[in-house]
């Protein structure tokens, strides 16, 4: 049976973690592939680094990191922020990278995402999403959620897919940070109106709320980041409290 | 030595990397007598059926394949080009195993991405691999059971994960992406 994903998310600023808490057995919490290897051990099933980098100068640190991390881990890993090119795409996927995730640059260049799947395949194009319940409609938000779109979240979900998207990674803006539990209605409508696996993102504040997303939406993997960085909720405890719900997951 | 036989496919880099932590030296290469030559031969992959068989025979690497006499390992493409035909790009493939390669329907998501089990096991390949463990999927197209089959695997319907003739072994699922177990395959392949 194919298991539901629980993915930790983490931030990449210059090469380095931005949040984190000393796990025991870390040095380094700001070290991402120390990081990144104590979530694995931990059974993490997969890893999402996005990186808030703002100079392009920067980036060059992002492939160098990417290259490690890839070295260092034996999961898959996606990688995203900024990505703008076909050129950035190639950059890191050549790093070892299994994804990619775009966002504002696909909305701006959908054609993006066409470029992406034909050179490297649909699987290693995740569309990340970010959504904001607004005046009665689910609306794409791009720029870090800054900057509301005319675009629909159910259009929007459709034509990636239709372009070649291997996954959405979907964030409710509206629940993202409120620990109150993920957005399950647009997450069962995205789910829904597309055929590729949707990761579900923002909200997640309890073993619970993984639950009910299991059980009430078609989401293939739940994405957090601090409450899984702050140890809020370690992973093994997630899992171990998941499988006693009986939600198929991954077992380590 | 190890050889990984370089195309027009991605995830090379990750299987070398694998190699790596596990202690054995290995070159990607495409050159025939390195690839004759090497103890273990790693046929990798994620890409496009048609196009990556229309490099390997513009490279002579259909024949060089066929004629490895050293246990190969094929990986996700790499199995599925190990197959006689594929319905991606109506694609003639290696016709090392007598099996076909078809789309998933989509009943359920497709591409058929993350972790699942699998079952029906058979040889030396999953030795020490508790059959309950989770392997790391991410494809669209699936290789129809044969009775060179010894792993099975059940998305939408069930399908050869894993296919031995001879000194030709292939994988579905990535070993090299499925954290301590799909290492302890790439280990028992490397100690064949």
């Amino acid at each position: 049976m194919l298991k539901k994903r629980i993915i930790p998310c983490l931030d990449i600023q210059d090469g380095r973690t931005v949040k984190g808490i000393n796990f025991v057995g870390i040095r380094d919490a700001g070290d991402p592939i120390e990081l990144a290897k104590q979530y694995v051990a931990h059974g993490a099933d997969e890893l999402v680094f996005l990186d808030i980098t703002a100079t392009v100068e920067k980036r060059k640190t992002l492939v160098e990191l990417v290259t490690h991390i890839a070295e260092e881990i034996n999961i898959p890993f996606t990688v995203g922020g900024g990505i703008n090119s076909i050129e950035d795409v190639s950059a890191i996927i050549k790093a070892g990278a299994d994804k990619v995730s775009v966002n504002s640059s696909a909305v701006k260049n959908p054609e993006l995402i066409t470029e992406i799947a034909n050179e490297f395949g649909s699987q290693c194009v995740v569309v990340a999403i970010d959504t904001k319940f607004l005046d009665g409609e689910w609306i794409v938000f791009v720029h870090g959620g800054r900057t509301a779109t005319p675009l629909k979240t159910l259009d929007w979900v459709q034509q990636v897919e239709a372009l070649g998207a291997g996954e959405i990674l979907l964030t409710s803006m509206n629940n993202d940070g409120t620990k109150a539990g993920f957005a399950l209605d647009i997450t069962e409508a995205v789910s829904k109106s597309v055929n590729i696996p949707v990761i579900a993102s923002g909200g997640a504040g309890t073993k619970q709320h993984f639950k009910t997303l299991f059980e009430t939406t078609q989401a293939s993997a739940g994405l957090a980041a601090s409450i899984f960085h702050y140890g809020e909720i370690p992973i093994p405890e997630l899992k171990q409290y998941l499988k006693n719900e009986n939600i198929a997951i991954r077992w380590t | 030595m190890i050889a990984i036989i370089k195309y027009n496919a991605g995830n090379i880099r990750s299987v070398q990397n694998a190699l790596n932590r596990l202690g054995y030296d290995s070159i990607i290469t495409d050159d025939k007598t390195k690839i004759l030559n090497a103890d273990k031969v790693i046929f990798p992959g994620v890409g496009e059926a048609s196009s990556a068989m229309k490099y390997l025979k513009d490279k002579g690497l259909d024949d060089v394949i066929r004629s490895i006499e050293k246990p190969m390992l094929g990986i996700c493409l790499g199995l599925q080009l190990m197959c006689d035909y594929s319905e991606e790009g109506d694609t003639e493939c290696l016709g090392i195993f007598n099996t076909q390669v078809k789309k998933f329907p989509p009943k359920e998501k497709v591409p058929h991405i993350g972790w699942n089990s699998f079952a029906e096991v058979k040889g030396e390949l999953f030795q020490h691999i508790q059959t309950e463990s989770d392997m790391y999927y991410v494809h669209s197209y699936y290789a129809e059971k044969n009775e060179q089959t010894i792993a099975v695997c059940n998305y939408i319907k069930p399908f050869a994960t894993a296919i031995q003739h001879n000194n030709f072994y292939a994988t579905q699922f990535h070993p090299e992406k499925s954290a301590d177990v799909g290492t302890q395959l790439l280990k028992n392949f490397l100690e064949l």
